[in-house]
């Protein structure tokens, strides 16, 4: 790894400032994607800040049909939050199925939005509980921030500091996970936010996308026999020694019936 | 060089280190603890887990300069001068090993895994460990020993 300047700023705007100083900067979150990336040379940052100390970052609270969680919160902390587990199940359970127990105690909310990776499970929630993503100059409305593989709305330099959740009155979340990595396959997020059903599919395609049909029908008749008959098209799905587009096109039917089983209390998902 | 201050093994330790320097390699290469292993180096297989104020991390992916101000055990740090803690003799009891380069790391993450969860059944056990690796046994034996371990533990 190429050595880089270490910087551990104690606010936003000192985080900023020190982005700013340097000629290819980038944050440290939790390190889980950064650092790999970093050891293959495939990033060479001349300047890493971490974010580990600034306490904006931190935090979960919940007010009046909301949930918002700091930017730098894990996914261990989201997964044991009585305040998420009352509030949303469902995303409590998603952060705890993430990666392992080593990678939930170091990454992060925001790091991983931030990241984007196609098969990431946090896009599917923000997504498909029509999230706001918060930074240090404005919020993202979900449904515009993610922008491609890897590929997001955030400018150079800008920062998420947090996530504020719409409370679902259903939503679970359910994937098939990658039996070594842990990433997914097909993850499918349903969720019933504001009397709107929203299905978000990850893990699938080159990045997180809703299915209008299953949102339609799951509007009409919130039950899993309602998806019947629905297929989603293979031509933009992923393909590799994993999966085909055709297995993933499938898979992301059945995972969504699920989710939905287990948003109305039947049945197991992830 | 930034200056880190830590505590590893309960032991104060201080050490101007690289940017770049990752955790396990200041554990084995300048404090010369060597029982924490590097397997793949892609955060996979976490035979380098270490606990990071109590919590189990992969310390290949983890920079050292993190650890400033933090409480780290290792795999020394939980065994006694001499003989083994109730979780390794119940490795060496129930063939929980074979070449044992996992070992270290699969031990840390159990001992993290029965300290949360003192009676883990099998299926805990496995999501527990799913971090860790194993290339030898096919994972039975560590299961029963995990069990076995915990068992002595809870008294």
């Amino acid at each position: 790894m190429r050595d880089f300047e270490y910087q551990k700023p104690k606010t936003v705007t000192e985080a900023r400032d020190a982005f700013n100083a340097q000629s290819d900067g980038s944050f440290l979150a939790g390190g889980q994607t950064l650092i790999p990336v970093m050891k293959q040379g495939l990033a060479m940052p001349s300047g890493v800040i971490d974010l580990s100390v600034i306490e904006d970052l931190q935090g979960i609270t919940v007010t009046d049909g909301s949930l918002s969680i700091g930017a730098m919160t894990t996914h261990a902390e989201v997964a044991a939050s009585p305040e998420v587990q009352k509030a949303i199940p469902a995303l409590a359970g998603l952060a705890g199925g993430i990666g392992d127990p080593q990678v939930r105690n170091r990454g992060t909310l925001g790091g991983s939005l931030a990241n984007n990776d196609p098969a990431a499970d946090y896009p599917a929630a923000v997504l498909a509980l029509s999230a706001a993503v918060l930074t240090d100059k404005r919020r993202i409305p979900a449904d515009g921030f993610f922008t491609g593989m890897f590929e997001t709305a955030l400018d150079e330099g800008e920062l998420i500091t947090g996530v504020e959740f719409r409370v679902a009155d259903r939503a679970a979340y359910a994937k098939f996970p990658n039996p070594a990595s842990r990433y997914a396959m097909a993850g499918v997020f349903v969720a019933r936010v504001d009397g709107a059903v929203r299905v978000a599919v990850t893990g699938a395609g080159p990045g997180v996308f809703r299915v209008a049909e299953m949102e339609a029908a799951l509007d009409k008749d919130f039950q899993a026999s309602a998806l019947k008959g629905i297929t989603v098209p293979e031509d933009d799905l992923l393909a590799d020694i994993h999966a085909s587009a055709g297995y993933r096109a499938h898979l992301i039917v059945v995972m969504a019936g699920r989710a939905v089983d287990a948003a109305n209390g039947k049945g197991g998902a992830a | 060089m930034p200056k880190i201050a830590l505590r590893v093994n309960s032991q104060p330790v201080s050490h101007d280190v690289e940017g770049r320097l990752l955790l396990v390699d200041f554990i084995r290469e300048v404090l010369g603890l060597t029982g924490t292993h590097v397997g793949c180096d892609t955060s996979q297989c976490g035979a380098c887990v270490v606990h990071v104020n109590g919590q189990p991390v992969k310390s290949c992916t983890m920079l050292a300069v993190q650890a400033d101000g933090a409480d780290i055990t290792t795999i020394e740090g939980v065994s006694p001068e001499d003989g083994l803690n109730p979780l390794q003799q119940a490795f060496h009891e129930k063939h929980g090993l074979q070449c044992g380069f996992c070992t270290p790391g699969m031990v840390m993450t159990a001992m993290a895994l029965i300290q949360d969860n003192p009676d883990p059944s099998d299926a805990d056990i496995r999501h527990g460990l799913e971090g860790n690796l194993c290339r030898c046994t096919g994972y039975q034996n560590i299961v029963e020993a995990v069990r076995a371990g915990a068992k002595v533990m809870r008294g």
